[in-house]
């Protein structure tokens, strides 16, 4: 009891130190600059190497230069924390609350009670479920589908008599549901099978190993994340084949690793799934906070790179 | 194995002894389980030789259950004195943030003593996290469900704070190696299961460990009277557990050398007493099988893989296994054993029998961890 004990202690020591370092930093600069907009950031966690990206991208931009004082709170994937993060921000009564929600849905009290102390709210990549009427005034992340879309418009083009294996990724999450949907809507009749590799590499490895039995004539892998298509390397290699031409590999994402595997000619196209969109929301909080009509939705602007891709390309980006 | 006198009189038999040993229908469940992926797709069952070591389907499903198997085999050990240890899969959290964390800061990183370092310091954490839960179940007398439970939610936190909430990468090839290299031919985590297998079983088999083990977990306090060190042994199993929970987050995280202490080991309790389970050991504790985890652990395995084979969808995947592993609970179950044993009329005992009017304990984890 007394290590779990001290273990939580510290934990919640570290999480309050943060908060009081931040928001220390934040009365600081509020005393001097009363016009600076406050804005509470709750990210969901640290997931993957796409979630650390968006926070270092968020933190970046949303700073005293631009007009912004931000108090940033890292939920660690649990929705308690976040939803504490939340109230903390209504306590506080910043001017914008900005939010990454872990999960769907259980958000209606907490969007009330901000509802009620009439503070707006962005939401962030992903989205909420509520009963709560108008919970948010804005929207701002990736479009899945049209990521989808993007990757089976270059699969028909290029590769129309392809036979495809679409590598899916942790089943009913958003990113897997939509990136299907959007790639079948284009390219639904080439694939002939899918397993789910959980968005992870050693998983999404497993699961081409085992597709590597299963459907012999698969010459073309569809995988929801760059990690699962890296896995899907190991497994091609793994199997004495060439990844990239013996099976072609179409991946989401745009991680580091991934653009690095697409210009050794591993990966054959990949669709990006920008992270680094810091710049956008902080221009869509500072006329939220100035009460400007903004849309509804915000989507963030996504590449596409194929084999052509330079290592200039790659080391200019921040992910 | 069942005891024989149980077994009504002029029906022993060679035949009747191997149909009513324990490992039978777990047996049964593999290989028709493997032979059913081999008729579904030819040159599943075949084992190559390329660039010098074993390639194929069934080299990757044994790869594939070092893992649970590791876990279940401590897992086995802290049943059989009646408890349960739910903190093995945080322990592979931490265990493997641990080393990493422990790399990462190394210049050295690609060296192989800093390697054995790396591994040392996070079995160390795992046995101090062992001796931590061993404490609160033998010496503070806390029920096993709850003193685990702290750490299976605390340990997560744990590991977050080591790897300070991020992703810890780290490129060392002499740790990869334990992940996704090959000894004798054999992918070494295969070879590190197999050795600890080797070590418990003349740990267990070869002393009265594994008998006093038992007897804890049928009657503690009738041990204690009988001389029994019942404190120690318990103390004892759940290091253990804790130690193999250790070299599993290892070997599990060392192919993509990534710690990320939300997801590794999540839900690998539940996988750990599944094999456990489907290897004929009760929850009630007692009697434990290290074979029949073995065997458990190769069905989940070989579920994984099928369920590919067999082109599910993904949507019904998580229905397929839960089938499957009730199947195999059912034709487990002591009561339809004794039903078919005592010759009832057109039973010929398949996977697909009746559901017997008190299931065994085993499957309720299963339905709960599948569904």
């Amino acid at each position: 009891m007394a290590r779990s004990t001290l273990a939580r202690t510290a934990t919640g020591l570290v999480a309050a130190l943060s908060i009081l370092a931040l928001s220390a930093c934040g009365s600081g600069g509020g005393s001097s600059d009363s016009d600076l907009v406050k804005v509470g950031f709750s990210q969901l966690g640290a997931e993957s190497g796409w979630r650390t990206a968006n926070t270092e991208s968020v933190k970046e931009h949303l700073t005293e230069e631009n007009g912004i004082d931000l108090t940033f709170v890292d939920a660690q994937q649990k929705q308690e924390n976040q939803i504490k993060a939340l109230r903390d921000f209504v306590d506080q009564d910043v001017d914008v609350i900005a939010f990454s929600p872990v999960i769907e849905t259980g958000w209606d009290e907490v969007l009330q009670d901000i509802k009620d102390a009439g503070i707006p709210v962005v939401l962030v990549d992903r989205t909420v479920d509520t009963t709560v009427e108008d919970p948010f005034v804005s929207w701002i992340g990736a479009d899945f589908t049209a990521e989808g879309v993007t990757a089976g418009e270059w699969v028909a083009e290029n590769h129309p008599d392809a036979k495809v294996f679409e590598l899916q990724g942790t089943m009913g999450s958003g990113a897997q549901t939509n990136r299907q949907e959007g790639f079948r809507s284009v390219a639904g009749d080439q694939v002939i099978g899918e397993a789910s590799g959980n968005f992870t590499r050693t998983e999404g490895k497993e699961a081409v190993e085992a597709a590597l039995q299963a459907y012999p004539d698969m010459d073309l892998i569809f995988a929801h994340n760059d990690d699962m298509g890296l896995g899907a390397i190991e497994a091609i290699e793994a199997a004495g084949k060439v990844p990239g031409e013996d099976i072609r590999i179409v991946t989401v994402d745009g991680v580091h690793d991934g653009l690095t595997a697409l210009l050794e000619g591993k990966f054959n196209f990949v669709v990006e799934c920008n992270p680094a969109f810091g710049d956008q929301l902080a221009e869509l909080i500072t006329q939220v906070a100035a009460g400007e009509d903004v849309p509804a939705e915000t989507i963030v602007v996504d590449q596409a790179f194929d084999q052509t891709i330079t290592q200039d390309v790659i080391d200019a980006r921040t992910f | 194995m069942s005891s024989p006198t149980t077994r009504p009189p002029g029906r022993p038999g060679t035949v009747g002894r191997v149909v009513h040993h324990r490992l039978f229908w777990p047996v049964v469940a593999l290989v028709l389980l493997l032979l059913a992926c081999g008729l579904r797709s030819p040159g599943f069952l075949t084992v190559s030789v390329q660039d010098g070591h074993l390639f194929g389907q069934l080299v990757d499903i044994l790869r594939f259950s070092a893992t649970p198997m590791l876990l279940g085999l401590g897992m086995a050990l802290v049943i059989a004195t009646g408890g349960i240890d739910l903190s093995v899969g945080a322990v592979m959290a931490i265990s493997l943030a641990v080393s990493l964390t422990y790399l990462d800061a190394s210049p050295t990183a690609g060296a192989v003593p800093t390697v054995a370092a790396a591994i040392g310091v996070a079995l160390a954490v795992a046995v101090v996290i062992g001796t931590f839960n061993g404490f609160l179940v033998s010496v503070l007398g806390v029920q096993p469900f709850i003193a685990t439970m702290i750490l299976m939610v605390a340990g997560r936190g744990i590991a977050m704070l080591i790897t300070q909430g991020q992703i810890t990468t780290v490129t060392s090839e002499p740790f990869k190696f334990l992940g996704s290299g090959f000894v004798l031919g054999l992918p070494t985590p295969v070879v590190v299961a197999a050795v600890v297998l080797v070590l418990l079983v003349l740990l267990v088999r070869g002393s009265a460990l594994g008998m006093l083990l038992e007897s804890v977990g049928i009657n503690r306090e009738a041990s204690r009277l009988a001389g029994v060190p019942s404190r120690r042994i318990t103390w004892l199993v759940y290091v253990v557990a804790a130690l193999l929970a250790g070299v599993a987050g290892i070997v599990y995280g060392a192919p993509t050398m990534a710690a990320d202490a939300n997801n590794i080991g999540l839900m690998k309790e539940m996988d750990a007493i599944l094999c456990v389970v489907l290897g004929g050991t009760t929850l009630a504790g007692g009697k434990f099988y290290l074979g029949g985890t073995v065997v458990g652990a190769l069905i989940l395995s070989t579920i994984e893989r099928a369920v590919v084979i067999f082109h599910v969808p993904s949507q019904i995947t998580p229905l397929f296994k839960a089938l499957v592993i009730i199947a195999v609970c059912v034709a487990q179950s002591p009561r339809l054993r004794e039903m078919i044993r005592s010759g009832v009329p057109g039973r010929s005992g398949r996977a697909a029998g009746p559901p017997t009017p008190a299931p065994t304990p085993a499957p309720a984890p299963t339905v709960e961890k599948v569904l």
